[in-house]
Protein backbone atom coordinates (compact mmCIF):
# COMPACT_ATOMS: atom_id res chain seq x y z
CA UNK A 1 0.00 0.00 0.00
CA UNK A 2 2.64 2.27 1.15
CA UNK A 3 4.39 1.63 -2.61
CA UNK A 4 1.58 2.51 -4.67
CA UNK A 5 0.80 5.66 -2.56
CA UNK A 6 4.80 6.50 -3.44
CA UNK A 7 4.00 5.13 -6.96
CA UNK A 8 0.72 7.47 -7.32
CA UNK A 9 2.66 10.25 -6.25
CA UNK A 10 4.61 11.33 -9.87
CA UNK A 11 1.96 13.43 -10.65
CA UNK A 12 1.53 15.26 -7.59
CA UNK A 13 3.25 18.88 -8.12
CA UNK A 14 5.09 21.09 -5.21
CA UNK A 15 3.76 23.33 -3.33
CA UNK A 16 4.82 26.47 -4.58
CA UNK A 17 3.15 25.09 -8.02
CA UNK A 18 0.30 24.89 -6.80
CA UNK A 19 0.12 28.42 -4.67
CA UNK A 20 1.39 29.98 -7.94
CA UNK A 21 -1.10 28.19 -10.62
CA UNK A 22 -3.95 28.93 -7.98
CA UNK A 23 -2.93 33.02 -7.83
CA UNK A 24 -2.24 33.27 -11.83
CA UNK A 25 -6.33 31.81 -12.02
CA UNK A 26 -6.98 34.34 -9.16
CA UNK A 27 -5.18 37.06 -11.14
CA UNK A 28 -7.03 36.01 -14.24
CA UNK A 29 -10.16 35.92 -12.77
CA UNK A 30 -9.80 39.85 -11.10
CA UNK A 31 -8.57 41.37 -14.57
CA UNK A 32 -11.64 39.78 -16.64
CA UNK A 33 -13.69 41.00 -13.95
CA UNK A 34 -12.41 44.34 -14.11
CA UNK A 35 -12.14 44.42 -17.95
CA UNK A 36 -15.95 43.47 -18.18
CA UNK A 37 -16.56 46.21 -15.27
CA UNK A 38 -14.45 49.04 -17.02
CA UNK A 39 -15.31 47.91 -20.93
CA UNK A 40 -19.12 47.49 -20.94
CA UNK A 41 -20.40 48.96 -17.66
CA UNK A 42 -18.11 52.24 -17.61
CA UNK A 43 -17.94 52.29 -21.18
CA UNK A 44 -13.84 52.82 -21.55
CA UNK A 45 -13.42 52.55 -25.08
CA UNK A 46 -17.25 53.27 -26.10
CA UNK A 47 -19.04 56.22 -27.53
CA UNK A 48 -17.96 59.33 -25.96
CA UNK A 49 -20.68 61.62 -24.59
CA UNK A 50 -21.02 64.89 -25.87
CA UNK A 51 -21.99 67.76 -23.20
CA UNK A 52 -24.20 70.71 -24.05
CA UNK A 53 -25.02 71.85 -20.25
CA UNK A 54 -22.02 74.18 -20.86
CA UNK A 55 -23.46 75.69 -24.15
CA UNK A 56 -27.01 76.27 -22.68
CA UNK A 57 -28.38 79.54 -21.65
CA UNK A 58 -31.46 81.75 -21.49
CA UNK A 59 -32.98 77.87 -20.48
CA UNK A 60 -32.12 76.98 -24.12
CA UNK A 61 -29.62 74.95 -25.71
CA UNK A 62 -28.88 74.15 -29.36
CA UNK A 63 -28.08 70.55 -30.20
CA UNK A 64 -27.29 69.41 -33.86
CA UNK A 65 -27.19 66.12 -35.25
CA UNK A 66 -27.08 64.28 -38.40
CA UNK A 67 -27.88 61.09 -39.77
CA UNK A 68 -26.01 58.83 -42.84
CA UNK A 69 -26.58 56.22 -44.93
CA UNK A 70 -23.20 54.82 -43.46
CA UNK A 71 -20.16 55.82 -42.02
CA UNK A 72 -16.68 55.91 -43.06
CA UNK A 73 -15.72 56.00 -38.79
CA UNK A 74 -15.98 52.76 -37.65
CA UNK A 75 -15.46 49.39 -38.15
CA UNK A 76 -19.07 48.88 -39.35
CA UNK A 77 -18.99 51.18 -42.33
CA UNK A 78 -21.91 49.68 -43.93
CA UNK A 79 -24.58 50.71 -41.19
CA UNK A 80 -26.58 53.39 -41.11
CA UNK A 81 -25.46 56.47 -38.17
CA UNK A 82 -26.20 59.54 -36.36
CA UNK A 83 -23.84 61.90 -35.63
CA UNK A 84 -23.55 64.48 -32.76
CA UNK A 85 -21.63 68.00 -33.31
CA UNK A 86 -19.48 68.92 -31.04
CA UNK A 87 -20.59 72.53 -29.31
CA UNK A 88 -17.31 73.69 -28.61
CA UNK A 89 -15.34 72.43 -32.18
CA UNK A 90 -18.08 72.25 -34.17
CA UNK A 91 -16.51 68.80 -35.08
CA UNK A 92 -18.86 65.49 -35.73
CA UNK A 93 -18.68 62.99 -33.19
CA UNK A 94 -19.47 59.33 -33.95
CA UNK A 95 -22.06 58.86 -31.17
CA UNK A 96 -25.78 59.03 -29.90
CA UNK A 97 -24.85 60.21 -26.17
CA UNK A 98 -25.33 63.56 -25.40
CA UNK A 99 -26.13 65.50 -22.14
CA UNK A 100 -28.28 68.24 -21.90
CA UNK A 101 -29.38 70.30 -18.53
CA UNK A 102 -32.55 69.79 -16.71
CA UNK A 103 -35.83 72.28 -17.70
CA UNK A 104 -34.37 73.76 -20.73
CA UNK A 105 -36.03 73.77 -23.72
CA UNK A 106 -33.78 72.03 -26.51
CA UNK A 107 -33.61 73.56 -29.58
CA UNK A 108 -33.13 70.25 -31.51
CA UNK A 109 -31.75 70.17 -35.56
CA UNK A 110 -30.99 67.06 -37.75
CA UNK A 111 -29.29 67.11 -40.88
CA UNK A 112 -30.77 64.01 -43.34
CA UNK A 113 -28.49 62.84 -45.60
CA UNK A 114 -29.71 59.46 -45.63
CA UNK A 115 -32.36 58.24 -47.92
CA UNK A 116 -36.27 57.79 -47.37
CA UNK A 117 -37.20 54.09 -46.07
CA UNK A 118 -40.98 54.06 -45.48
CA UNK A 119 -42.01 53.39 -41.73
CA UNK A 120 -43.29 49.99 -41.16
CA UNK A 121 -46.22 52.05 -38.74
CA UNK A 122 -46.71 54.90 -40.27
CA UNK A 123 -48.00 56.27 -37.19
CA UNK A 124 -44.30 57.65 -36.74
CA UNK A 125 -45.25 60.08 -39.16
CA UNK A 126 -46.66 62.25 -37.34
CA UNK A 127 -44.78 64.59 -35.38
CA UNK A 128 -45.40 64.49 -31.43
CA UNK A 129 -44.12 65.49 -28.08
CA UNK A 130 -42.56 69.06 -29.95
CA UNK A 131 -42.86 72.60 -28.78
CA UNK A 132 -46.44 73.40 -31.17
CA UNK A 133 -46.24 69.47 -31.90
CA UNK A 134 -44.55 70.40 -35.42
CA UNK A 135 -41.24 70.71 -37.14
CA UNK A 136 -39.59 73.18 -39.52
CA UNK A 137 -38.18 71.12 -42.64
CA UNK A 138 -36.59 72.60 -45.61
CA UNK A 139 -34.65 69.86 -48.37
CA UNK A 140 -31.52 71.21 -50.41
CA UNK A 141 -30.03 69.96 -53.71
CA UNK A 142 -26.76 68.86 -53.75
CA UNK A 143 -25.82 72.05 -54.71
CA UNK A 144 -26.87 73.52 -51.39
CA UNK A 145 -29.42 75.60 -52.75
CA UNK A 146 -32.87 74.53 -51.06
CA UNK A 147 -35.93 73.01 -53.02
CA UNK A 148 -38.59 74.82 -51.22
CA UNK A 149 -39.01 77.72 -47.98
CA UNK A 150 -38.61 75.98 -44.88
CA UNK A 151 -42.40 75.27 -43.56
CA UNK A 152 -43.93 73.59 -40.54
CA UNK A 153 -45.42 70.10 -40.67
CA UNK A 154 -47.39 68.24 -38.27
CA UNK A 155 -46.94 64.94 -40.19
CA UNK A 156 -44.11 64.09 -42.41
CA UNK A 157 -45.73 61.37 -44.25
CA UNK A 158 -43.63 58.46 -44.63
CA UNK A 159 -45.30 56.95 -47.15
CA UNK A 160 -45.97 59.82 -49.43
CA UNK A 161 -43.52 61.00 -51.47
CA UNK A 162 -40.61 58.79 -49.63
CA UNK A 163 -40.38 61.56 -47.51
CA UNK A 164 -38.87 59.88 -44.18
CA UNK A 165 -35.39 58.61 -43.58
CA UNK A 166 -35.12 57.86 -39.81
CA UNK A 167 -36.87 59.30 -36.63
CA UNK A 168 -35.54 60.86 -33.39
CA UNK A 169 -37.53 59.62 -30.51
CA UNK A 170 -37.54 59.65 -26.76
CA UNK A 171 -40.45 57.41 -25.80
CA UNK A 172 -39.94 57.99 -22.01
CA UNK A 173 -40.54 61.67 -22.72
CA UNK A 174 -43.29 60.74 -25.47
CA UNK A 175 -41.20 62.82 -28.23
CA UNK A 176 -41.50 61.22 -31.93
CA UNK A 177 -40.14 63.17 -34.70
CA UNK A 178 -40.08 61.81 -38.34
CA UNK A 179 -36.54 62.87 -39.33
CA UNK A 180 -37.15 63.68 -43.16
CA UNK A 181 -34.97 62.10 -45.96
CA UNK A 182 -33.68 64.40 -48.89
CA UNK A 183 -35.94 64.25 -52.00
CA UNK A 184 -36.35 60.91 -53.24
CA UNK A 185 -34.71 61.32 -56.76
CA UNK A 186 -31.95 63.24 -55.78
CA UNK A 187 -31.09 61.00 -52.56
CA UNK A 188 -31.11 58.16 -54.99
CA UNK A 189 -29.19 59.76 -57.35
CA UNK A 190 -26.35 61.26 -55.49
CA UNK A 191 -26.35 60.21 -51.64
CA UNK A 192 -23.79 61.56 -49.37
CA UNK A 193 -20.55 58.84 -49.68
CA UNK A 194 -18.37 59.97 -46.68
CA UNK A 195 -19.26 60.66 -43.00
CA UNK A 196 -19.70 62.32 -41.46
CA UNK A 197 -21.21 64.29 -44.46
CA UNK A 198 -20.89 67.91 -45.92
CA UNK A 199 -21.78 67.31 -49.32
CA UNK A 200 -24.77 65.36 -50.88
CA UNK A 201 -28.86 66.53 -50.84
CA UNK A 202 -30.13 66.69 -47.55
CA UNK A 203 -33.15 67.82 -45.59
CA UNK A 204 -32.63 70.24 -42.96
CA UNK A 205 -35.39 69.50 -39.64
CA UNK A 206 -36.00 71.38 -37.02
CA UNK A 207 -37.96 71.50 -33.40
CA UNK A 208 -38.01 72.29 -29.81
CA UNK A 209 -38.96 70.01 -26.87
CA UNK A 210 -38.65 70.17 -22.96
CA UNK A 211 -36.32 68.61 -20.67
CA UNK A 212 -37.83 67.23 -17.38
CA UNK A 213 -37.45 68.91 -14.64
CA UNK A 214 -35.42 66.34 -12.83
CA UNK A 215 -32.20 64.88 -14.19
CA UNK A 216 -31.79 61.24 -15.74
CA UNK A 217 -31.04 58.79 -18.56
CA UNK A 218 -33.60 58.69 -21.43
CA UNK A 219 -32.96 56.23 -24.06
CA UNK A 220 -33.43 57.69 -28.17
CA UNK A 221 -33.72 55.22 -30.84
CA UNK A 222 -34.96 55.06 -34.08
CA UNK A 223 -38.19 53.54 -35.12
CA UNK A 224 -37.05 52.75 -38.78
CA UNK A 225 -36.22 49.54 -39.61
CA UNK A 226 -32.81 50.79 -40.88
CA UNK A 227 -30.53 47.71 -39.98
CA UNK A 228 -30.16 46.51 -43.31
CA UNK A 229 -29.30 42.82 -43.41
CA UNK A 230 -31.01 42.41 -40.34
CA UNK A 231 -33.86 39.82 -39.99
CA UNK A 232 -36.24 42.95 -40.61
CA UNK A 233 -34.11 45.41 -40.32
CA UNK A 234 -34.01 45.47 -36.91
CA UNK A 235 -30.36 44.54 -35.64
CA UNK A 236 -27.12 46.12 -36.22
CA UNK A 237 -27.51 49.57 -36.01
CA UNK A 238 -30.94 49.62 -34.37
CA UNK A 239 -29.30 47.81 -31.68
CA UNK A 240 -26.54 49.16 -31.03
CA UNK A 241 -25.47 52.50 -29.02
CA UNK A 242 -22.98 54.96 -31.12
CA UNK A 243 -25.32 54.24 -34.38
CA UNK A 244 -28.95 54.80 -34.35
CA UNK A 245 -30.14 54.14 -30.64
CA UNK A 246 -28.09 56.17 -27.74
CA UNK A 247 -29.36 58.15 -24.34
CA UNK A 248 -29.77 62.03 -23.32
CA UNK A 249 -28.49 62.44 -20.42
CA UNK A 250 -30.44 65.23 -18.51
CA UNK A 251 -28.27 66.82 -15.82
CA UNK A 252 -30.19 68.04 -12.84
CA UNK B 1 -38.28 5.18 18.77
CA UNK B 2 -41.85 5.88 19.33
CA UNK B 3 -42.94 2.23 20.51
CA UNK B 4 -40.05 2.88 23.07
CA UNK B 5 -41.17 6.44 24.03
CA UNK B 6 -43.46 5.39 26.23
CA UNK B 7 -42.51 4.68 30.23
CA UNK B 8 -43.27 1.46 31.33
CA UNK B 9 -47.17 0.87 32.05
CA UNK B 10 -48.27 3.90 30.40
CA UNK B 11 -49.86 4.56 27.01
CA UNK B 12 -48.05 5.29 23.89
CA UNK B 13 -49.44 9.00 23.08
CA UNK B 14 -52.40 8.95 20.16
CA UNK B 15 -49.92 10.47 17.80
CA UNK B 16 -52.23 10.77 15.17
CA UNK B 17 -54.48 12.99 16.86
CA UNK B 18 -52.26 14.92 18.08
CA UNK B 19 -50.96 16.28 15.19
CA UNK B 20 -54.42 16.74 13.57
CA UNK B 21 -54.89 18.54 16.14
CA UNK B 22 -52.04 21.09 15.60
CA UNK B 23 -52.96 20.92 11.83
CA UNK B 24 -55.89 21.87 12.13
CA UNK B 25 -55.47 25.07 14.65
CA UNK B 26 -52.40 26.25 12.39
CA UNK B 27 -54.16 25.42 8.93
CA UNK B 28 -57.77 27.04 10.57
CA UNK B 29 -55.49 30.16 11.03
CA UNK B 30 -53.31 30.27 8.32
CA UNK B 31 -56.61 30.08 6.02
CA UNK B 32 -58.44 33.11 8.04
CA UNK B 33 -55.57 35.00 7.84
CA UNK B 34 -54.79 34.45 3.63
CA UNK B 35 -58.18 35.07 3.15
CA UNK B 36 -59.36 38.36 4.81
CA UNK B 37 -55.55 39.45 5.04
CA UNK B 38 -53.98 38.55 2.45
CA UNK B 39 -56.24 37.85 -0.18
CA UNK B 40 -57.22 41.58 -0.72
CA UNK B 41 -53.56 42.54 -1.91
CA UNK B 42 -52.69 39.43 -4.04
CA UNK B 43 -51.62 40.82 -7.70
CA UNK B 44 -52.59 41.74 -9.84
CA UNK B 45 -55.70 43.22 -7.95
CA UNK B 46 -59.07 43.90 -8.92
CA UNK B 47 -59.05 46.42 -11.78
CA UNK B 48 -60.91 44.59 -14.23
CA UNK B 49 -62.83 41.46 -14.00
CA UNK B 50 -60.17 38.89 -14.71
CA UNK B 51 -57.72 40.84 -12.92
CA UNK B 52 -60.47 40.03 -10.15
CA UNK B 53 -60.95 36.72 -10.97
CA UNK B 54 -57.22 36.34 -11.02
CA UNK B 55 -56.92 37.13 -7.74
CA UNK B 56 -59.66 35.17 -6.70
CA UNK B 57 -57.92 32.26 -8.49
CA UNK B 58 -54.52 32.92 -6.31
CA UNK B 59 -56.55 33.37 -2.96
CA UNK B 60 -57.97 29.96 -3.40
CA UNK B 61 -54.72 28.28 -4.68
CA UNK B 62 -53.47 29.74 -1.33
CA UNK B 63 -55.75 28.77 0.98
CA UNK B 64 -56.40 25.43 -0.38
CA UNK B 65 -52.56 24.94 -0.74
CA UNK B 66 -51.77 26.38 2.86
CA UNK B 67 -53.23 23.27 5.00
CA UNK B 68 -51.34 21.02 2.77
CA UNK B 69 -47.84 22.82 3.27
CA UNK B 70 -49.27 22.66 6.93
CA UNK B 71 -49.78 19.22 7.02
CA UNK B 72 -46.22 18.62 5.93
CA UNK B 73 -44.32 20.93 8.08
CA UNK B 74 -46.54 19.40 11.29
CA UNK B 75 -45.78 16.05 10.55
CA UNK B 76 -42.35 17.01 9.82
CA UNK B 77 -41.76 19.04 12.87
CA UNK B 78 -43.89 16.55 15.05
CA UNK B 79 -41.50 13.78 13.89
CA UNK B 80 -37.91 15.46 14.48
CA UNK B 81 -39.50 16.51 18.27
CA UNK B 82 -41.03 13.38 19.19
CA UNK B 83 -39.77 10.76 17.85
CA UNK B 84 -36.07 12.05 17.53
CA UNK B 85 -33.47 9.78 18.61
CA UNK B 86 -32.82 9.86 22.77
CA UNK B 87 -29.22 8.88 24.21
CA UNK B 88 -28.77 5.45 24.70
CA UNK B 89 -31.51 4.41 22.33
CA UNK B 90 -29.76 1.85 20.08
CA UNK B 91 -32.75 -0.13 19.30
CA UNK B 92 -34.02 -0.57 15.40
CA UNK B 93 -37.56 1.44 14.53
CA UNK B 94 -40.61 -0.38 14.33
CA UNK B 95 -41.90 -2.53 11.32
CA UNK B 96 -43.79 -0.24 8.63
CA UNK B 97 -46.58 -2.16 7.20
CA UNK B 98 -49.33 -1.17 4.82
CA UNK B 99 -52.61 0.09 5.92
CA UNK B 100 -55.26 -0.27 3.67
CA UNK B 101 -57.32 2.87 4.95
CA UNK B 102 -54.71 5.60 4.61
CA UNK B 103 -53.71 4.03 1.01
CA UNK B 104 -57.43 4.71 0.33
CA UNK B 105 -58.11 7.89 2.42
CA UNK B 106 -54.99 9.36 0.02
CA UNK B 107 -55.65 7.98 -3.29
CA UNK B 108 -59.20 9.51 -2.51
CA UNK B 109 -57.80 12.87 -1.25
CA UNK B 110 -55.70 13.84 -3.96
CA UNK B 111 -57.65 12.96 -6.59
CA UNK B 112 -60.61 14.74 -5.37
CA UNK B 113 -57.96 17.81 -4.90
CA UNK B 114 -56.85 17.28 -8.57
CA UNK B 115 -60.27 17.25 -10.10
CA UNK B 116 -61.73 20.10 -8.25
CA UNK B 117 -58.73 22.01 -8.98
CA UNK B 118 -59.34 21.11 -12.60
CA UNK B 119 -63.36 21.74 -12.70
CA UNK B 120 -62.25 25.11 -10.39
CA UNK B 121 -59.71 25.85 -13.25
CA UNK B 122 -61.82 25.21 -16.53
CA UNK B 123 -64.47 27.29 -14.94
CA UNK B 124 -62.36 30.29 -13.67
CA UNK B 125 -60.91 30.02 -17.37
CA UNK B 126 -64.64 29.70 -19.00
CA UNK B 127 -66.31 32.59 -17.00
CA UNK B 128 -64.09 35.66 -17.29
CA UNK B 129 -63.91 34.82 -21.34
CA UNK B 130 -60.83 33.46 -21.35
CA UNK B 131 -58.92 35.08 -17.88
CA UNK B 132 -57.45 37.83 -19.51
CA UNK B 133 -55.05 35.66 -22.04
CA UNK B 134 -54.64 35.71 -25.59
CA UNK B 135 -56.80 33.37 -27.46
CA UNK B 136 -55.43 33.85 -30.90
CA UNK B 137 -57.20 34.55 -33.96
CA UNK B 138 -60.54 32.57 -32.98
CA UNK B 139 -61.07 33.11 -29.60
CA UNK B 140 -63.21 30.58 -27.65
CA UNK B 141 -64.49 32.07 -24.70
CA UNK B 142 -66.10 35.29 -26.14
CA UNK B 143 -66.93 38.67 -23.62
CA UNK B 144 -70.48 39.68 -23.42
CA UNK B 145 -71.57 42.47 -25.26
CA UNK B 146 -72.64 43.71 -28.75
CA UNK B 147 -70.00 43.98 -31.64
CA UNK B 148 -69.99 47.39 -33.39
CA UNK B 149 -68.14 49.26 -35.16
CA UNK B 150 -68.94 52.59 -33.99
CA UNK B 151 -68.68 51.95 -30.36
CA UNK B 152 -71.53 53.97 -28.65
CA UNK B 153 -71.16 54.99 -24.30
CA UNK B 154 -73.92 53.46 -22.56
CA UNK B 155 -74.29 50.84 -24.04
CA UNK B 156 -72.65 46.71 -24.22
CA UNK B 157 -70.90 47.53 -27.41
CA UNK B 158 -67.65 46.07 -27.10
CA UNK B 159 -64.26 48.27 -27.36
CA UNK B 160 -61.92 47.01 -29.96
CA UNK B 161 -58.49 48.08 -29.53
CA UNK B 162 -55.75 47.19 -31.50
CA UNK B 163 -52.33 46.68 -29.40
CA UNK B 164 -49.49 46.76 -31.88
CA UNK B 165 -45.84 45.97 -30.53
CA UNK B 166 -42.81 47.24 -31.80
CA UNK B 167 -39.31 47.69 -31.48
CA UNK B 168 -39.60 48.94 -28.78
CA UNK B 169 -42.78 50.84 -28.28
CA UNK B 170 -46.56 50.00 -28.10
CA UNK B 171 -49.02 52.18 -30.21
CA UNK B 172 -53.06 50.96 -29.54
CA UNK B 173 -55.37 51.53 -32.73
CA UNK B 174 -58.90 52.49 -31.95
CA UNK B 175 -61.09 51.18 -35.02
CA UNK B 176 -63.96 52.23 -34.05
CA UNK B 177 -62.56 55.58 -34.32
CA UNK B 178 -61.57 55.92 -37.45
CA UNK B 179 -58.57 54.14 -36.81
CA UNK B 180 -56.68 56.54 -35.19
CA UNK B 181 -53.23 55.51 -33.30
CA UNK B 182 -51.81 56.72 -30.19
CA UNK B 183 -49.31 55.99 -27.76
CA UNK B 184 -51.61 55.79 -24.54
CA UNK B 185 -54.24 53.43 -23.93
CA UNK B 186 -57.70 54.41 -22.48
CA UNK B 187 -60.11 52.49 -21.71
CA UNK B 188 -63.05 52.96 -20.64
CA UNK B 189 -64.61 51.96 -17.27
CA UNK B 190 -67.55 49.05 -17.17
CA UNK B 191 -67.13 48.03 -20.81
CA UNK B 192 -66.20 45.32 -22.18
CA UNK B 193 -63.16 45.25 -24.29
CA UNK B 194 -61.14 43.19 -27.28
CA UNK B 195 -57.63 43.46 -27.79
CA UNK B 196 -56.17 42.32 -31.07
CA UNK B 197 -52.58 42.33 -30.32
CA UNK B 198 -49.80 41.91 -33.22
CA UNK B 199 -46.47 42.69 -34.06
CA UNK B 200 -44.63 44.50 -36.87
CA UNK B 201 -41.07 42.72 -36.18
CA UNK B 202 -40.11 40.11 -33.18
CA UNK B 203 -42.50 38.00 -30.95
CA UNK B 204 -43.36 40.99 -27.66
CA UNK B 205 -45.99 40.12 -25.37
CA UNK B 206 -48.51 42.57 -24.39
CA UNK B 207 -48.72 42.61 -20.59
CA UNK B 208 -50.90 45.24 -18.74
CA UNK B 209 -50.18 43.47 -15.25
CA UNK B 210 -52.78 45.81 -13.40
CA UNK B 211 -55.47 44.85 -16.12
CA UNK B 212 -54.91 40.95 -15.20
CA UNK B 213 -54.13 40.69 -19.49
CA UNK B 214 -51.23 38.82 -20.75
CA UNK B 215 -51.15 37.97 -24.81
CA UNK B 216 -48.36 37.28 -26.83
CA UNK B 217 -47.56 39.71 -29.90
CA UNK B 218 -46.75 37.88 -33.00
CA UNK B 219 -45.90 38.81 -36.36
CA UNK B 220 -48.94 38.36 -38.85
CA UNK B 221 -51.14 37.09 -36.00
CA UNK B 222 -54.02 38.60 -34.36
CA UNK B 223 -53.87 37.68 -30.58
CA UNK B 224 -57.18 38.45 -28.93
CA UNK B 225 -58.06 38.77 -25.52
CA UNK B 226 -60.98 40.41 -23.69
CA UNK B 227 -61.43 42.21 -20.40
CA UNK B 228 -63.59 44.59 -18.71
CA UNK B 229 -62.17 47.33 -16.84
CA UNK B 230 -64.38 47.76 -13.57
CA UNK B 231 -62.00 50.64 -11.52
CA UNK B 232 -60.86 54.12 -12.14
CA UNK B 233 -56.88 54.79 -12.16
CA UNK B 234 -53.50 54.87 -14.05
CA UNK B 235 -51.76 51.14 -14.82
CA UNK B 236 -48.75 50.34 -16.75
CA UNK B 237 -48.08 48.39 -20.19
CA UNK B 238 -45.08 46.05 -20.30
CA UNK B 239 -43.00 43.87 -22.78
CA UNK B 240 -42.89 40.30 -21.46
CA UNK B 241 -41.21 38.56 -24.24
CA UNK B 242 -37.39 39.51 -24.10
CA UNK B 243 -37.19 41.48 -27.95
CA UNK B 244 -33.80 43.19 -27.83
CA UNK B 245 -31.25 46.18 -26.49
CA UNK B 246 -34.66 48.18 -25.02
CA UNK B 247 -36.50 45.22 -23.94
CA UNK B 248 -36.86 46.55 -20.31
CA UNK B 249 -37.60 49.99 -21.22
CA UNK B 250 -40.67 48.93 -23.55
CA UNK B 251 -43.30 50.55 -21.49
CA UNK B 252 -46.06 52.91 -21.31
CA UNK B 253 -48.81 54.20 -19.48
CA UNK B 254 -52.19 53.64 -19.63
CA UNK B 255 -55.65 55.20 -17.87
CA UNK B 256 -59.37 53.93 -17.05
CA UNK B 257 -61.40 56.61 -17.26
CA UNK B 258 -64.93 57.43 -17.15
CA UNK B 259 -67.24 56.22 -20.28
CA UNK B 260 -67.71 60.51 -20.71
CA UNK B 261 -63.97 61.08 -20.65
CA UNK B 262 -62.90 58.33 -22.94
CA UNK B 263 -65.62 59.73 -25.53
CA UNK B 264 -64.70 62.79 -24.93
CA UNK B 265 -60.48 61.86 -25.60
CA UNK B 266 -61.33 59.61 -28.22
CA UNK B 267 -63.54 62.19 -30.29
CA UNK B 268 -60.30 65.02 -29.92
CA UNK B 269 -57.56 62.27 -30.59
CA UNK B 270 -59.52 61.73 -33.89
CA UNK B 271 -60.20 65.24 -35.08
CA UNK B 272 -56.32 65.91 -34.31
CA UNK B 273 -54.69 63.02 -36.27
CA UNK B 274 -57.37 63.91 -39.27
CA UNK B 275 -57.23 67.48 -39.65
CA UNK B 276 -53.33 67.08 -39.37
CA UNK B 277 -54.06 64.40 -42.37
CA UNK B 278 -52.36 61.56 -40.06
CA UNK B 279 -55.23 59.02 -40.52
CA UNK B 280 -55.66 59.34 -44.02
CA UNK B 281 -51.40 58.43 -44.39
CA UNK B 282 -52.67 55.17 -42.09
CA UNK B 283 -53.00 51.86 -43.67
CA UNK B 284 -56.70 50.36 -43.61
CA UNK B 285 -57.58 49.19 -40.49
CA UNK B 286 -56.63 44.87 -40.63
CA UNK B 287 -56.29 42.48 -37.56
CA UNK B 288 -52.93 42.25 -38.46
CA UNK B 289 -51.25 45.13 -39.43
CA UNK B 290 -49.27 44.17 -42.51
CA UNK B 291 -46.08 46.35 -42.77
CA UNK B 292 -45.89 45.14 -46.72
CA UNK B 293 -49.39 47.29 -46.81
CA UNK B 294 -48.07 50.30 -48.99
CA UNK B 295 -48.64 48.57 -52.27
CA UNK B 296 -52.17 47.60 -51.13
CA UNK B 297 -53.53 50.82 -50.55
CA UNK B 298 -54.83 51.38 -54.12
CA UNK B 299 -52.89 54.10 -54.62
CA UNK B 300 -50.53 55.16 -57.85
CA UNK B 301 -47.26 53.89 -56.54
CA UNK B 302 -43.60 55.33 -57.36
CA UNK B 303 -40.42 53.50 -57.87
CA UNK B 304 -37.00 54.86 -57.73
CA UNK B 305 -33.76 52.43 -58.10
CA UNK B 306 -31.96 52.82 -54.87
CA UNK B 307 -34.29 52.93 -52.44
CA UNK B 308 -34.51 49.66 -50.20
CA UNK B 309 -37.60 50.28 -48.07
CA UNK B 310 -40.80 49.19 -49.28
CA UNK B 311 -38.94 47.60 -52.37
CA UNK B 312 -38.30 51.02 -53.77
CA UNK B 313 -42.00 51.80 -53.92
CA UNK B 314 -43.92 54.68 -52.41
CA UNK B 315 -47.10 56.97 -53.50
CA UNK B 316 -46.87 59.91 -54.95
CA UNK B 317 -49.82 61.39 -52.99
CA UNK B 318 -50.97 64.09 -53.27
CA UNK B 319 -51.15 63.87 -49.25
CA UNK B 320 -52.21 66.18 -46.69
CA UNK B 321 -49.17 67.58 -44.21
CA UNK B 322 -46.30 66.30 -46.77
CA UNK B 323 -43.63 68.53 -48.68
CA UNK B 324 -44.39 68.59 -52.11
CA UNK B 325 -43.88 66.36 -54.59
CA UNK B 326 -40.73 65.00 -55.99
CA UNK B 327 -38.88 67.86 -57.98
CA UNK B 328 -36.11 66.85 -60.36
CA UNK B 329 -32.59 67.85 -59.61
Amino acid sequence: MVLAREEARWWLVSVPVRVATLLVAFLAVVAGTVFMVVHFLLGAGGPATVDFTSAASGGQVNVVLQEDAQNSVSSRPDWVSYFVQDPQTKQWVHTTLFKVPANTRVNMTILGYDGCTPLRNNFFSQVEGTIGNTVSLQQFKDTGKPLGPARNYSVVNAWSHCNVGHTFAIPQLRVFVPVASPNAQLSANSLCGDSPCTSGPYSLEKFSFMTPKSGGEFRWQCFVPCGGGFLDGNGGPMQTIGFMTGFMTVAS
Amino acid sequence: MAAQQAAPGQAEPRHGLRIFLIWLVLALAADLVIWFVWAPHMPPGDMTDSARHQQFDIAVLSVTGAPVILAVWVYFAYALIVWRRRPGDEEDGPPIDGHTGISLGWIIGTTVIVLAAFVFGTVELVVPAGAGAGEGPAPIWKISGITTTAWTPGTKDILQVQVIGQEWWWIYRYPQFGGFESTQLYLPKDTPVEFHVTSLDVIHSFWPYRLGVKADANPGVDNVAYTKPEQLGPFVVRCNELCGIWHGAMYNAGNVVTQAAFQKWATSVQAKEQQDGLIAALPPYALTYDPTVIPQLGKDLVKVTGITGGNGYYYSGPQAGTPGPPVSP
